[in-house]
């Protein structure tokens, strides 16, 4: 059962619309395509109105939407040879997160991420994509393989958050994630990140530290949901559209705020009504940051990483306009 | 004049439990300490240098409230962010030091504190001295966004820039150390040493609570705790902090 949200409504009633007409003429071998092409372009011109006017409210909805490609279907679309590599060598194997070697554009690659369901039964195995520490324990393994064998990372990255249970505080939530975020900072070959769907606070920047910090146009990155922050600042959660608009969460934000690297765009109406279309926007501009790191000796592209991460967050001396030097 | 003690209930003489580094004489329960009191608990007298006392972040989101927020946060500390940063001496060894203020928006870390601390860890690097931070933050600080997240990856990458130079690196979890800050500089310590009592974790227990609905077993995510779970090295209580400080300064010194 596909799932609609409420914006995408109209559209949807229209597309079921010229699907009726189509089989209706086929049917009764009526001519009425004439009709049907109007309607196409109405839904064309409708998908064109709604998708690139998205409020900040709309993105968080269609980056968490059901029938958004998830890692395993990018890995799939873009990579040839994938194979799983399980466990984090100390206590588990956590669902949640995903990876192994694989082939890029004619390269071996390591590839990893957050995993969701595709229905409640998959969403319950894999915790809705969030991960104990052995899912971050896992990650940091499949990234110093990478390392040690000198192939390149590509992470995708599609949470809610870390989890927050009691195993997951149990075996050290906190140290897996700041582990990764250490290790990542200095890892000896190239990391291209992509944001997917939802970049969910610490549990996202987990597996989100490299040289290129990618997001597609519908996909968001943010401190703390949207439903959280409302909680805290107004304490309602139902607020959370107003919340969503200031945490400036959406690709096109944290671009102009100079956080992340490019917005790699995505066929109109979005990556879940075109996936094909989505991977190969995706396929290209992967390959092109790859082309890019791939020439740079590991100590350069560890004091590029760690200059980028360095000038992160502007800050200046009291009575002084002007930024300082980070 | 008088406090209550939130744990034992016992009512105490301001100048009394002062005397006692802020701990209640009755049940050992610690205070949360100001920055001003734990460098003056900690270092040698007269020996603290303050590094960038006055850098400060912009509002990066144009978040509404912040500025206001962050007006009175300096009034009621008088401090300038919600980390202190400098050098100082501890029984004669050298350190650069870093201390978190929990009154000041709850520790939060956003660009300035995340500033702060990575320059006092290449301010450590640049002199090889042993770094010391004492935590005490709820985690990254929301109204900076992911501004604020990436202070994360900022001070992970400084700390690991010190760990690769093998100058060392001592963090002490205080009363709380949660979120983004247990979750980067918090828990890349060389040591990890906590107070007797602190609430350390990832997620605040209020909200494990919501998630799995049901009560939290006594005791979870105290400093005890997590050092029964293998996350610490010591629980030190304030009166022994200084001379087991000294001690690792004595072995770890690069």
């Amino acid at each position: 059962m596909p799932t609609y949200l409420d914006f995408e409504r109209p559209l949807v009633e229209l597309e079921e619309k010229i699907a009726e007409l189509t089989s209706f003429s086929q049917e009764k071998g009526l001519d009425l395509s004439e009709e049907i092409a109007k309607l196409r372009q109405r839904a064309e011109e409708l998908k064109r109105e709604i998708f690139t006017h998205l409020t900040p409210w709309q993105k968080v909805q269609l980056a968490r939407h059901p029938d958004r490609p998830t890692t395993l279907d990018y890995i799939r679309l873009l990579c040839e040879e994938f194979t799983e590599l399980h466990g984090d060598r100390l206590y588990g194997d956590d669902p949640a997160v995903v990876g192994g070697i694989a082939w890029f554009a004619g390269r071996p690659v390591m590839v990893l991420g957050h995993q969701k369901g595709k229905d409640t039964r998959e969403n319950m195995r894999r915790n809705f994509g969030m991960p104990h520490p052995e899912g971050f324990r896992k990650a940091l393994r499949l990234m110093l393989q990478a390392e040690k064998f000198g192939r390149p990372v590509i992470t995708f990255i599609d949470t809610p958050g870390a989890y927050c249970g009691i195993g997951a505080e149990e075996r050290g939530q906190s140290v897996a994630i700041a582990q990764n975020l250490a290790r990542m900072s200095f890892l000896r070959v190239p990391i291209i990140v992509v944001v997917i769907g939802e970049g969910g606070s610490g549990g996202a920047l987990a597996l989100a530290v490299g040289d290129r910090i990618l997001m597609q146009e519908h996909a968001i990155f943010s401190v703390i949901s949207p439903e959280g922050c409302a909680s805290i600042l107004w304490k309602d959660a139902s607020r959370a559209k107003e919340a969503a608009e200031a945490l400036k969460l959406t690709a096109q934000d944290l671009l102009a705020l100079g956080l992340i690297d490019e917005v790699v765009p995505e066929p109109l109406g979005g990556a879940h009504r075109n996936r094909e279309g989505a991977a190969e926007y995706l396929r290209g501009a992967i390959l092109r940051h790859l082309e890019e790191l791939e020439g740079i000796p590991p100590d350069e592209l560890c004091r590029q990483r760690y200059a980028k991460y360095r000038r992160v967050g502007p800050t200046f001396y009291r009575g002084e306009r002007e930024e300082c030097d980070a | 004049m008088w406090v209550k003690c939130p744990q034992c209930g016992e009512i105490l003489y301001h100048k009394d439990i002062a005397k006692n580094l802020k701990v209640c004489q009755k049940c050992n329960y610690h205070f949360r300490l100001t920055a001003q009191e734990r460098l003056q608990f900690t270092l040698d007298e007269g020996s603290f240098k303050e590094f960038d006392r006055d850098l400060v972040a912009n509002n990066p989101l144009a978040f509404p409230g912040y500025e206001e927020k962050l007006a009175a946060a300096r009034e009621a500390t008088g401090l300038m962010e919600a980390i202190v940063t400098g050098e100082g001496t501890i029984g004669g060894y050298p350190v650069v030091i870093g201390v978190l203020d929990s009154r000041f928006i709850m520790g939060s870390m956003g660009a300035a504190v995340g500033e702060k601390l990575a320059r006092a860890a290449e301010a450590a690097l640049a002199q090889r001295l042993p770094l010391l931070v004492f935590v005490a933050s709820g985690g990254a600080r929301m109204q900076e966004g992911v501004v604020s997240l990436m202070q994360m990856a900022k001070t992970a990458a400084a700390l690991e820039a010190l760990s690769q130079a093998r100058v060392p690196y001592i963090s002490v979890l205080t009363d709380p150390t949660t979120g983004g800050v247990a979750a980067s500089f918090g828990m890349l310590g060389d040591v990890i040493l906590a107070e007797p009592g602190a609430l350390i974790g990832f997620t605040g227990p209020r909200v494990i609570e919501q998630t799995i609905r049901q009560k939290l077993p006594e005791g979870f995510q105290r400093a005890e705790f997590l050092l029964e779970r293998g996350m610490l090295d010591m629980v030190v209580h304030r009166k022994q902090m200084r001379s087991v400080l000294v001690r690792l300064l004595r072995w770890y010194k690069s």
